[in-house]
């Protein structure tokens, strides 16, 4: 279901770093020795043989980051995102993996249009790729595609997202069939009646700027339509970007009530309000949109109890002619891979608001699990996909710094904390800086 | 060739200006609008003159960039540059290179290349004038933003009431209609409120945007909340947004009837604002609009005072001198 480019496997020696792998429980300074791409030992002191040596000192290292919610904008707008130019981003954010979402032109929702991109990312991927294809032909939300056959090609999974599926009952066809593909189906939230024309959370700040609203309403009734199908059919599915608090809690009851319902949540819904839309800038826009104070303390409750286990960025790059017009007149996206964990880290970890521990699962373990990957690990015998991070650097997040073909990033200008040093991914030194 | 170069420098007043842009109400202090308003009252007594040109903003360049249609911000725009001896230019989308897809960014920036002192943009998106500031070094005067501001009208608005009850502080406005798509509620409910008027906003459940009251206003679905109000300003219905299956009331007709203004609805001596243009018959009565108490008509004279004063306050800076100039001879 991952695809990147052959390459040869990395034989190294990360030194002194702190170790951190929640989900393994390891938490000490030690060296961690890769025999051809795979996690050969831990421990004090280890022999470097021949292998090249990361000196790692004063670093932590943890277990490389999976997105599950990636535009690589291919085919169709390789002027906005490629497969090399967004995996090479998601290397530079840590990711030793990224699932990209199949709304490109033309859609992926034939066994031939998702097999050239497993071509392409044979020979292009810097970090191991996967597919989503789209649930219904053209993501039209009135056929099927043909999910047996594009899960057999490699589909990761199945979304239409950015499109959500209007009727309910295909959306049951498609619950349904999900036992037959064994693939995840993963579903944008929105009942667009009540959304139309809207650019940004309905509230006070919508009011007072006087942008058409898109209500948390728009997104929670869609939830509560899609977690009631799951549950009739007992069927998993994974929920898209969550942004408002009636969906954490619609999600948390199914979850009680044994529903198998994940659901992922943005760095920018979780570091963000609606009040940074006053500035008016294109790169505050996206679907969902940015919601209240509430909300957002809602999705880090949700993020640190367990309700939400994964983070996502929707990366969305766009041209920068198409967000440099006014609000009103912009795309809905921006972008994230190489920002998030700078971005959570700084609003989240550094403020105590999210242990550093739960940020590392549900950026890595806990995507993985959502559609059923194997999770990033640190231990002996498993392949070697490790992030090496500097939690004390500062840095200003600038357009000239981006290995993405796109730089509508919500971040522009601002100073983070906490900086990628190298990743590994599927054992291949992808990114070391 | 013996050419005189006079720097751009050497006409500029030796203080900056306090203020670059004019784009939304929210920028603004109480000061300023006192400030703006004491400087379109000089230039109303200057227009009492028989010769009502001023030779304050000689060699400047205004240009007018309308999107939208419009007829008396635009026209107003216009005269109030033309009386200060600006030169002015109007680009209007239609017949322009916008009607070619040239994208509002480099529409600006080729406008941006004949130096302009000010811009003044109306368009129907929201953040229209941010992006016109962004690009250009002109000063952006917003003439209308989509649903977001309209400061300019703000003022003038402000302007009528305190010449009418020679305050402004304490007085209760009631904001009649359509305040969902309508930037002129907006940009004047934060102007009242800064000046310490009250305001409450009326008008049918859906448009008035939730939320609202954040502002620091009030509001109702009631009609009969305006007879309490010194000051009833209807807003215009807006024909042209009301989108087919939007439902946001069951017809013009029961607007109409529940919340049109009316001589019944209204006490004695209440007065009565509009920003045009008026759909008479369905927010307003033509008895109302017609009446003596309606301040209709002074509204659009204050119009062009308070953009003069919008223009000389942006380029020569604050406070304005009295008087503002000699007259020019010629017109």
């Amino acid at each position: 279901m991952l695809f990147a480019k052959q390459a040869p496997k990395e034989s190294l020696v990360v030194r002194g770093a702190r170790v951190l792998d929640p989900v393994e429980g390891i938490d000490a300074v030690m060296d961690v020795r890769v025999d051809d791409g795979m996690i050969a030992a831990l421990g004090a002191n280890l022999d470097a043989n021949s292998h090249k040596v990361i000196e790692a000192g004063g670093l932590l290292l943890a277990p490389a980051f999976v997105d599950p919610h990636v535009h690589l904008r291919t085919p169709g707008r390789e002027d906005e995102e490629t497969i090399a130019s967004g995996t090479a981003a998601a290397a530079a954010g840590g990711y030793c993996a990224i699932l990209a979402m199949p709304n490109t032109d033309p859609v992926v929702d034939s066994a031939a249009t998702l097999g050239s991109l497993v071509e392409s990312a044979r020979t292009e991927a810097e970090v191991p790729v996967g597919f989503l294809a789209a649930i219904t032909k053209g993501q039209a939300g009135s056929e099927l595609a043909e999910l047996g056959e594009l899960a057999d090609a490699g589909a990761a999974g199945f979304s239409d997202d950015g499109v959500p599926i209007a009727s309910p009952g295909l959306m049951r066809r498609a619950l349904q069939y999900g036992s037959v593909t064994g693939r995840r189906v993963a579903l944008h939230c929105e009942e667009t009646t009540l959304s139309r024309g809207g650019q940004m959370h309905e509230g006070a700040v919508s009011a007072e700027l006087g942008f058409t609203g898109y209500p948390s309403v728009a997104e929670s009734l869609m939830v509560e339509r899609d977690l009631a199908l799951a549950a009739y059919e007992g069927q998993p599915l994974h929920l898209l970007h969550l942004s408002a608090w009636e969906s954490v809690q619609a999600l948390r009851r199914a979850r009680e009530a044994g529903i198998a319902a994940t659901a992922e949540v943005t760095p920018h819904h979780l570091c963000r309000t609606d009040e940074a839309v006053r500035s008016l800038d294109p790169n505050l826009k996206m679907n969902p949109p940015l919601r209240s104070a509430d909300d957002r303390a809602a999705l880090i409750a949700g993020l640190q109890d367990g309700v939400i286990t994964a983070i996502a960025t929707d990366h969305a790059p766009h041209a920068r002619h198409e967000k440099e017009v006014p609000f009103e007149a912009a795309p809905f996206g921006v972008t994230g891979l190489e920002t998030a964990f700078s971005a959570i880290y700084t609003q989240l970890v550094e403020p105590g608001l999210v242990p550093l521990e739960t940020i590392l699962e549900r950026m890595s373990a806990g995507p993985a699990r959502a559609y059923g990957l194997d999770a990033p690990r640190i231990a002996v015998g498993a392949p070697a996909n490790l992030v090496l991070l500097d939690l004390k650097a500062s840095w200003r997040v600038t357009e000239d710094g981006f290995r993405s073909r796109s730089v509508n990033s919500w971040l522009l200008g601002e100073t983070v904390k906490g900086r990628v040093r190298a990743t590994v991914a599927a054992g291949r030194l992808a990114y070391s800086a | 060739m013996g050419e005189i170069h006079v720097m751009r420098e050497d006409l500029r007043p030796p203080d900056p200006p306090p203020r670059r842009h004019f784009i939304s109400i929210k920028d603004v202090t109480r000061d300023d609008l006192e400030r703006l308003m004491a400087t379109a009252r000089t230039f109303e007594r200057s227009l009492e003159r028989e010769v009502k040109k001023l030779p304050t903003l000689k060699g400047r360049l205004v240009i007018n960039m309308f999107y939208e249609s419009s007829t008396r911000t635009s026209s107003s725009f216009e005269l109030a540059a033309k009386r200060l001896s600006a030169d002015t230019m109007s680009i209007k989308a239609a017949g322009s290179s916008v009607d070619k897809g040239e994208s509002l960014k480099d529409t600006a920036i080729t406008l941006g290349a004949y130096d302009p002192d000010v811009i003044v943009i109306r368009h129907p998106q929201i953040g229209a004038p941010q992006l016109v500031a962004r690009v250009t070094d002109a000063h952006v005067v917003n003439a209308g933003d989509g649903k977001h501001q309209h400061p300019t009208q703000a003022l003038l608005d402000l302007y009528t009431i305190r010449e009418e009850f020679g305050r402004i502080e304490a007085l209760h406005v009631a904001v009649v209609g359509d305040v969902l798509h309508s930037r002129v509620a907006r940009s004047l409910t934060q102007a009242l409120l800064l000046m310490g008027a009250r305001v409450t906003l009326v008008g049918p459940p859906a448009l008035l945007p939730r939320g609202i009251e954040a502002m620091g206003c009030e509001s109702t679905t009631d009609i009969a909340a305006i007879a309490a109000a010194d000051v009833v300003y209807v807003l215009r219905m807006q024909r042209e947004r009301m989108e087919e299956g939007a439902n946001f009331v069951p017809s013009l007709r029961e607007y109409t009837a529940r919340w049109g203004v009316t001589p019944a609805r209204l006490r004695p001596g209440q007065k009565v604002m509009h920003p045009g243009p008026m759909n008479r018959g369905v927010e307003i009565d033509p008895r109302v609009a017609d009446d003596a108490d309606a301040l209709i008509e002074a509204q659009v004279r204050a119009g062009l005072v308070t953009r003069m004063a919008v223009l000389y306050d942006l380029l020569v800076g604050a406070p304005a001198p009295v008087p503002v100039g000699e007259p020019v001879g010629v017109a």
